[in-house]
């Protein structure tokens, strides 16, 4: 049942605004749309058999409605004139209730408006409201819409094709269509919602059978197990009564995989080759990267896996916080929405850290599916790689710009298998005062609820995150799609840093995945709670109390706030135009109790609720098969390859989205994404310095490649926690104050092969974080990422993302990447080795298999202090680390990015004892072994640098030179590469410019 | 000695971001900043005439939803034009950054011209939001901002720019002449050919698309600027992305924290309020 119907006949005038460029201006919409268009159409709907271009001409319009009673005319063309055109470039029409709507459409010509749907959230209407309001227009009701003008040899099918993969996300927008011949199509933007009756339903549990409490879980979509169900049953059948439908909603989100790691958590039993006999696991999180942290005992880590995020000590008077989150399914459905909300979730995180922290860095990594993909190789239900891209860049970008966020580092990495289930993944970093860190509420606080309305929004997205997505999941759970409005955070940001300077509240959290009730539910837990649902203000009429309790609308946070500060915090609210509702009060019974209409509709034992859920037991195994060392030969031409690898999406330069992203607001930014005589190499770590008048910084990095977790996860997650610590170090970051987070990707962990790489995976990132000394502080995990199609399942490859933060003592002492002039030495730190699985030289050759990138210790650790050293002490004129096209990228990198010419001779690379085959000039310059970096030195420095290096594989292998070519001298001396910086800079700059 | 503090008002609305590294840059420079929000005047509760330097910082006032800063620039015509009138015209200062900027010229402040809108800051010709370093030259000699113990006309500096809606357009040929001939013309775009003269043409160094180069216009007294640019994330030398090949070749100056380009607007402006407010 859905209670928002159409409207009967207007009651209201109804106002049509539309806004258009006026002609002779170029308005850069149009123009890129009409690019768009054709490149769709081009690859979708060829061999239509028409010549000449498909389309001549695209025009974009704002559409406004506005709607209210005795609206006259010449009133909304004020406002049309003041507040929706700009006079210079822009003209208006305004069609009232009785026009005939819109002008006849020429021949070829189709208009297509497209609107959100109702209940979705669109920022702009409440602006416009305001903005009204300012001009004395009260009590008007709007909707945006746009609407594109195309005129071209277009069919219904493409027209369609094109309203639903172009013009519109049919997940959260309706077209309507106008074609020529048609004068006016009835738009009827405005729907009303009605309160539905009150109706307090239990779900009878008693009788049910296992069959039929597995079909309730489905159906319902809670996504519990059986074992779940059946001790949520008992439980009540002890109380002598059924539970209602909120309280059962109410555990479903709590036992959610989203909220409480129920998988890493569980009891498992693991075989694999090492473990033929099997290894049993109580607590995989807890015994690998918990275990990790305690053992590092790090006494700079003030808060670990306890709260919304890790935190750190920055200095004496303030700490640093650190949160990474995945929204993968909703950015899969809804890639604008899905993402902007990611950022906005993760923001939250930061602002419901301790007593709040304040965002100072957003990070992003992202997992496409190949740019390129022909439309046609799309499964159906799934968006095309291209549109997710710029769907996810773009809520990115949006929410995080106008929160003021810069968002300033990060990685792409792309496989087909992530076609039908992207991976978004956001982090934020906060600073916050080491007084502030520690919250606790005490019966008889009040529970306010600040920041945006409630809606439908999101409703299921903590149980939706655990499902797999399928070709239908656009429909049946566009529930689950969340628009954010970033400004509607920005707000509740500046009261709550506000109010927690004042001491106005003794806790907080944010409302994310299982909306109120994951959030009343958590900070409850030790007193219990009471909640007046009928207080929460609504965006519209018609949720019923469940759905209140559980939506998982944006922008909301949860506060302790003692009694006699309430009237002071209400004030400050009230000042910068935020709402903030007394809900209820935190009660000391211990019980979870929900009130709706004066009816107690839960009444739930919060011990239950937080330590009833049974335990898993999983098995896991990792037996991946036998394979038989690669065999390869060389190409003809290495200078090829280069170019090849340096052109692979994996590799190519990323500043198309870099500079999407506002990633100097705030002022903080001491070391760029992009770096270089141009601004456009790519840096290794981004550096900021939190406090201003302060030397002390923060570099932050990341380590990912899904490659390796194909061949060899445990080695995956050395070489990822390795990469991590490399990107900071190599930009000046100290390695014994690095801390680092880690965030599992996984396909469904019910399959125990499955499972047994993700234990394989966490045993690696306890081997490699106890032995660089570097702790995990915060993670979090994403299972279920599969895509379904008919009956092929398409897994995504297991793809854990580590990211690091680091501490710089002085950040007069960071260096970037980019080689500084001619006449220096380069310094290669670190040996290789053949170890080219998953490397992108196997990738362009299209070999199988090999050996994943080892990490040595305690030799690794040694190199990174080493390195870190001849930097603290300003030996090191430009330093990058090796990853990704190993040498062979690193050295162009650095030479483009500085317009530095270079030379090296490969048979001064320190390389591995023992053999291995190190013996080839492709292997050497391609190959991706961990712990290497690459630095440029004062001629007269070298000494002091290899000193200072002595007992470490370290060579000086070349120098920069006054031309600007690269040249590579191969084993036998003969040049195997000699290319022009400008050539090498043009594969690498290309690819991924999408403009 | 005491040494007076000018006072500036760093005006915060729903979705301003920069406010806080603006009044940072204002403190350093040695004046007394205030982050107010909007409401505080428009309830009365505190008063324009406080003040002797106005800022419009860089954002996005309420989402830019309806264009960039067009629900702040209305609400502020429709219930504070008079105070805003009174203090320019009183010859104080007022700088608006990035979405400040949108604003004053959304308001009619610049370039000050009575009559209809005549000049207008539209999305850039990439159609995409740029955070990106550009070179600029002053061009004015009667802005205090810009005119002072450090920069004046026909100074070069690097600052970043990061906009969606920067490319400055205007309504008519007489309109530029206009500006060109009342000297409001305060800061080009410039690239290697055009360092002494003219303006950067083409993208990146015209970033995005305006007219003749312009980034940043003032009032025809000079006592109001905009600019696109934002010289508050350029007040130290650690900002500018070319730092470590400066620091490579002869180090970082000893000042490094106020070496930055940006941060000779703030000082010129508070030398400037020093010297002509003192007496109130």
């Amino acid at each position: 049942m859905t209670s928002l119907a159409p409207a009967e006949a207007p009651l209201y005038e109804l106002y049509e605004v539309l806004v258009t460029w006026r002609a002779g201006y170029l308005d850069p919409r149009s123009t890129s749309l009409k690019h768009q268009v054709e490149s769709f159409l081009a690859s979708s709907c060829s061999g239509g058999g028409h010549s000449g271009p498909l389309l001549a001409r695209v025009g974009v319009s704002d559409v406004y409605y506005l709607e209210g009673d005795a609206l006259e005319r010449d009133r909304v063309e004020s406002v049309s004139r003041v507040l929706l055109s700009d006079p210079v470039v822009q003209d208006f029409q305004v069609l009232g209730p009785r026009d005939v709507r819109g002008a006849a459409l020429l021949e070829g010509s189709f208009e297509a408006t497209v609107l959100k749907k109702p209940g979705v959230m669109d920022p702009v209407e409440a602006s416009l409201i305001e903005g009204l309001c300012d001009l004395g227009v009260h009590g008007v009701r709007v909707r945006t819409a746009v609407r594109y003008t195309l005129t071209g040899h277009l069919g219904p099918l493409e027209r369609r094709l094109l309203g639903d993969k172009v013009l519109s996300n049919p997940a959260i927008e309706t077209v309507f269509w106008r074609v020529p011949g048609e004068l006016s199509r009835p738009i009827l933007p405005f729907l009303r919602g009605s309160k539905p009756p009150f109706d307090r339903r239990e779900v009878p549990l008693q009788e049910l059978s296992d069959d039929d409490l597995l079909r309730l879980s489905r159906d319902g979509q809670l996504s519990l197990n059986l074992a779940e169900m059946q001790s949520i049953r008992d439980h009540f059948a002890s109380l002598g009564r059924s539970p209602s439908d909120v309280e059962l909603e109410t555990i479903a989100q709590t036992w959610s995989e989203h909220c409480c790691h129920k998988t890493l958590a569980a009891t498992i039993d693991h075989r694999s080759r090492e473990f033929p006999e099997g290894i049993r696991f109580d607590n995989l999180l807890k015994q690998t990267i918990r275990r990790a942290t305690e053992e590092v005992a790090a006494p700079w880590c003030l808060s670990v896996f306890v709260d919304n995020a890790g935190v750190i000590a920055l200095d004496d008077e303030f700490a640093v916080t650190f949160k990474v989150e995945t929204h993968n399914h909703p950015s899969a459905i809804e890639p604008y929405g899905g993402a902007g909300t990611g950022i906005g979730g993760v923001l939250r995180d930061t602002l419901g850290t301790g007593l709040g922290a304040k965002p100072i860095v957003n990070t992003d990594v992202f997992c496409f599916g190949p740019p390129d993909l022909p439309h046609g190789e799309v499964p159906p239900g799934a968006l095309h790689p291209m549109r997710v891209i710029r769907g996810v860049v773009g809520g990115v970008r949006d929410y995080g710009n106008r929160m003021g966020v810069p968002t300033a580092s990060g990685a792409v990495c792309f496989d087909r298998r992530y076609v039908g289930n992207p991976l978004v993944f956001c982090g934020s970093v906060g600073i916050i005062p080491r007084s502030r860190i520690a919250k606790r509420v005490a019966p008889g606080d009040r529970i306010y609820l600040l920041g945006g309305r409630t809606g439908r929004d999101g409703i299921h997205g903590a149980t939706f995150s655990s499902v797999e997505l399928s070709e239908h999941s656009e429909t049946i759970s566009s529930g689950a799609v969340q628009i954010g409005n970033a400004i509607t955070e920005k707000k509740v940001l500046d009261v709550l840093l506000e109010a927690r300077d004042r001491e106005l509240f003794r806790s907080v959290t944010d409302c994310g995945a299982g909306g109120l009730s994951s959030a009343v539910g958590e900070m409850g837990a030790e007193t219990g709670a009471r909640v007046v649902l009928d207080r929460v203000p609504l965006k519209y009429e018609g949720l019923k109390y469940w759905e209140i309790w559980i939506s998982e609308a944006q922008e909301r946070m949860v506060l302790a706030v003692p009694p006699e500060k309430a009237r002071e915090l209400e004030a400050l609210a009230a000042s910068e135009d935020v709402e903030c509702t007394d809900l209820g009060e935190f009660s000391g019974t211990g019980q979870l109790v929900l009130e709706f209409e004066g009816h107690q509709v839960s009444n739930l034992d919060m011990r239950f609720l937080h330590e009833g859920r049974p335990r898993n037991l999983r098995e896991s195994t990792y037996f991946p098969p036998e394979r038989p060392a690669p065999v390869w030969t060389a190409p003809e031409s290495l200078r090829k390859a280069l170019h090849g690898i340096l052109s692979a999406p994996n590799v190519a330069s990323k500043e198309w989205i870099i500079r999407q992203y506002d990633h100097e607001v705030q002022g903080r930014s001491v070391l760029k994404p992009l770096q270089g005589v141009e601004e456009d190499g790519p840096g290794d770590g981004v550096a900021f310095a939190p406090r201003f008048g302060s030397r002390r910084g923060l570099v932050l990095g990341c380590g990912i490649n899904p490659r390796h977790g194909d061949l060899d996860p445990y080695r995956m997650a050395l070489s990822a926690v390795d990469e991590a610590v490399r990107n900071v170090v190599a930009a000046g970051g100290d390695p014994d104050r690095t801390a680092i987070l880690d965030n599992f990707c996984w396909g469904n962990t019910s399959r125990p092969e499955t499972l047994g790489t993700l234990v394989e995976a966490a045993r690696g990132c306890f081997t490699a974080a106890v032995g660089l000394k570097t702790p995990f502080i915060s993670g979090k995990d994403s299972l279920n990422n599969e895509f379904r199609v008919g009956d092929r399942t398409i897994s995504i490859p297991p793809t854990l993302l580590i990211s690091s933060i680091s501490l710089v003592e002085d950040v007069h002492r960071l260096v970037s990447m980019d080689l500084k002039g001619p006449g220096n030495r380069l310094v290669l730190v670190g040996s290789t080795h053949e170890e080219l699985g998953g490397s992108q030289y196997f990738l362009y050759l299209g070999v199988e298999g090999g050996d994943v990138p080892d990490l040595r210790l305690p030799l690794a650790l040694e190199v990174h202090r080493a390195v870190h050293r001849v930097i603290r002490e300003g030996l090191a004129l430009s330093c990058h680390d090796l990853s990704e096209g190993g040498l062979a990228v690193a050295l162009s990198e650095m030479a483009f990015a500085g317009d530095v010419g270079a030379e090296v001779r490969l048979d001064r690379v320190p390389r591995g004892s023992g053999g291995g085959g190190c013996e080839r000039d492709d292997t050497i310059l391609f190959s991706e072994s961990n712990t290497r970096y690459l630095l440029e030195v004062r001629p007269d420095q070298v000494h002091a640098v290899l000193a200072s290096l002595q007992g470490l594989p370290a060579a000086e292998i070349g120098e920069t030179v006054s031309y600007h070519i690269l040249r590579v001298l191969g084993l036998s001396g003969r040049p195997v590469v000699a290319e022009s910086l400008k050539d090498l800079k043009r594969s690498w700059k290309s690819p991924l410019n999408f403009r | 000695m005491n040494v007076i503090q000018p006072r500036v008002l760093v005006l915060r609305s729903p979705g301003t971001n920069c406010d806080e590294e603006t009044a940072w840059a204002f403190e350093l420079a040695g004046a007394k900043p205030e982050r107010l929000h909007v409401g505080a005047l428009l309830r009365r509760e505190r008063m324009l005439e406080e003040f002797d330097i106005l800022v419009f910082p860089g954002g996005f006032s309420y989402g830019d939803d309806l264009g960039s800063g067009a629900v702040l620039a209305n609400r502020l015509r429709s219930r504070l034009e008079d105070d805003l009138g009174v203090f320019v015209a009183s010859g104080r200062l007022v700088i608006g950054i990035c979405n400040g900027f949108q604003v004053l010229v959304r308001l009619g402040l610049l370039p000050g011209w009575p009559g209809e809108k005549a000049v207008s800051l539209v999305e850039n010709e990439s159609n995409q939001f740029e955070d990106r370093w550009v070179t600029l030259r002053v061009e004015s000699a009667q802005c205090p901002f810009l005119n002072g113990p450090r920069g004046k006309n026909g100074w070069i500096l690097r600052l970043p720019i990061a906009h969606k809606e920067g490319r400055f357009l205007v309504r008519d040929p007489e309109s530029l002449e206009r500006l060109r001939s009342e000297g409001q013309i305060a800061l080009r775009y410039v690239d290697e050919s055009s360092l002494e003269s003219g303006w950067a043409m083409q993208f990146p160094r015209n970033p995005n698309g305006s007219i003749e180069g312009i980034a940043g216009i003032t009032n025809p007294r000079g006592n109001v600027l905009g600019l696109m640019p934002h010289p508050e994330r350029h007040l130290r030398a650690l900002h500018d992305p070319q730092w470590t090949r400066t620091a490579a070749r002869r180090g970082l100056p000893g000042d490094e924290e106020r070496s930055g380009d940006g941060f000779v607007l703030f000082e010129n402006a508070v030398a400037y309020a020093r010297a002509s407010f003192a007496s109130r």
